[in-house]
């Protein structure tokens, strides 16, 4: 059949080389995932159960159920962040779809989008598809991967229209505090940029609250907040993210999602307001094992040689590999049968790392990492 | 959260984790992990360290009761008086003073279900205080000292992904 151009031009994903890679094996301890390794909070779940047994399972309103939203809304008192349940909340499937609403509502063709990097891989395939132009920021080692308005200007994002901000980022695990944010929200303030967000590791810092741009000084009107449930409360394959932002952008990005996805799927949306009820405690508890996993990993990696600097957020450290990455991590999948993702799969400034998830229990963690100092000991 | 609590955070899920893994867990060092660890132990915070083991598993393994035990106090005799002589018995594995409608949930470790009631007809009823007993003799653990007891790994993620 005739493809379109679109769609044969857009690129495979770097990803998919190692997970064919790991996939070919099956004695593979994998830092490689992207995901949590817990379950749902059961609370969670049984309240999904529970309302399929209701026989909940008609559509939801296209923005989500209204008690959702709610609670979201005031969930997000605790990053400062004030939006209206009716107006200003849309609940989506997954925090992805928010992305790709938020770019096909906010990007023209020809338009420039300035994206960090390294940073997850849906934003420039996303912008590509709205029509824009993705303009490359490398953040650096030396900044522990933070932004900053000299990267913008090095990069020429004051021509940008859109910037993309993710974090705690993936795949670096770097944060920002207000301080930093103060900076680049004064960056697109001047150079009158808007911004999309991606907070979706929000709930996972460790030893300071995440900062969301969207609370700087005249930022909230020109920022579209994207976050979900996938990674705080574990919930990846239930599909249910959300956007935050001011009411004329919610309700262009709710104009393309009723024809595109009617509405976020109904089964998660129970889950979503059991765990915003009742999964504090057990969120709590997962963030306080990721961080005693995060310690290990950052303390190992350090002992062994591969400079690796503090994450505060997200469950991904980034070890610096030196040279070549990608064979780096081939060889160490070859040789130790551990799977790490290459840092340059995450674009510029990626090279040279490795992303290692530690959303893994604590005996792989340490079993894997005994299995990389052997192999850097015999490089 | 100060050393201490920290510490215990991760002992309470593997007492076998080792002071230098401990220390990397906590970002503290490896000397203040062992002051902590000793502290923990002085001050009776931390009684010793068991593994949780799934008896059914174990060739002539062990069976477990849960024993409801009433009691009638007087004036000489108190709770602790009775907790004291009930908890010196080795098969006594747990001992707890209970609400509700008996005094003390008592668990047992005995080699089979004979070894056990023979502990309770010969040894715990017979005593003065006691007025009561209720074995209930555990057929199936599903979960002990917070680990679900289930056949190993079932992490059907992809192995790699974004």
């Amino acid at each position: 059949m005739r493809l379109s151009d679109r769609a044969r031009t857009l690129p495979e994903s770097g990803i998919r080389k190692f997970f064919e890679l790991a996939e070919a094996r099956d004695d593979v301890i994998s830092l490689g995932v992207g995901e949590p390794d817990f379950s749902a909070p059961w609370a969670a779940r049984t309240a999904a159960i529970d309302s399929l047994e209701r026989g909940k399972t008609s559509y939801t309103a296209n923005r989500g159920m209204a008690a959702l939203r709610e609670r979201i809304a005031a969930h997000h008192e605790r990053y400062d962040q004030s939006y209206e349940p009716e107006s200003e909340i849309l609940a989506t499937t997954g925090a992805s779809e928010a992305v790709d609403l938020a770019f096909r509502a906010l990007v023209d063709p020809g338009d420039t989008v300035a994206v960090h990097e390294p940073t997850y891989i849906s934003y420039g395939p996303g912008i590509e598809l709205a029509g824009g132009e993705q303009l490359t920021v490398p953040t650096r080692a030396e900044d522990d991967f933070a932004l900053t308005r000299e990267s913008l200007e090095a990069a020429g994002a004051a021509e940008a229209d859109l910037l993309v901000l993710c974090y705690p980022n993936n795949p670096t695990g770097a944060t920002m505090t207000d301080e930093q944010l103060a900076e680049v929200a004064a960056f697109c303030r001047d150079e009158d940029l808007r911004v999309v967000a991606d907070e979706i590791y929000a709930a996972l810092t460790y030893g300071t609250d995440h900062a969301s741009i969207a609370t700087q000084p005249g930022m909230r009107e020109r920022t579209v907040v994207v976050n979900g449930f996938s990674k705080a409360y574990a919930m990846t394959g239930l599909r249910l993210g959300y956007a935050l932002g001011p009411a004329e952008a919610i309700d262009a990005m709710n104009r393309i999602h009723q024809y595109t996805m009617l509405s976020a799927p109904t089964t998660p949306q129970y889950a979503a307001i059991e765990a915003l009820d009742r999964c504090d405690e057990e969120v709590t508890e997962m963030v306080e094992e990721y961080n005693r996993r995060r310690r290990l990993v950052v303390s190992r990696f350090n002992e062994m040689g591969l400079d690796t600097f503090e994450p505060g957020g997200a469950f991904y450290a980034f070890p610096e590999c030196g040279g070549d990455d990608e064979a780096f991590a081939e060889a160490l999948l070859e040789d130790q049968g551990v799977a790490v993702v290459p840092g340059s799969v995450f674009g510029a400034g990626g090279e040279g790392h490795l992303r290692v998830s530690y959303a893994t229990s604590m005996r792989e963690l340490k079993e894997a990492t005994d299995r990389i100092a052997a192999f850097v000991e015999g490089r | 959260m100060d050393a201490e609590r920290e510490v215990l955070d991760v002992l309470a899920r593997n007492a076998r984790e080792d002071i230098d893994d401990i220390a990397a867990q906590t970002g503290l060092d490896a000397d203040a992990v062992a002051a902590a660890i000793d502290a923990l132990e002085a001050d009776n915070v931390v009684h010793g360290y068991q593994a949780v083991i799934d008896w059914d598993r174990v060739d002539e393994g062990k069976i477990r009761a849960v024993v409801e035990i009433n009691v009638e106090l007087d004036r000489e005799t108190g709770y602790e008086q009775v907790a004291d002589r009930i908890a010196k018995f080795p098969a006594v594995d747990a001992l707890h003073l209970v609400s509700g409608d008996y005094d003390f949930a008592v668990e047992v470790l005995g080699e089979n279900m004979q070894d056990v009631s023979e502990f309770i007809s010969e040894q715990v009823a017979p005593m003065p205080e006691v007025t009561q007993t209720v074995t209930h003799y555990i057929m199936e653990t599903y979960k002990d000292g917070g680990i679900r007891f289930e056949d190993g790994d079932d992490d059907d993620r992809l192995s790699v992904s974004p």
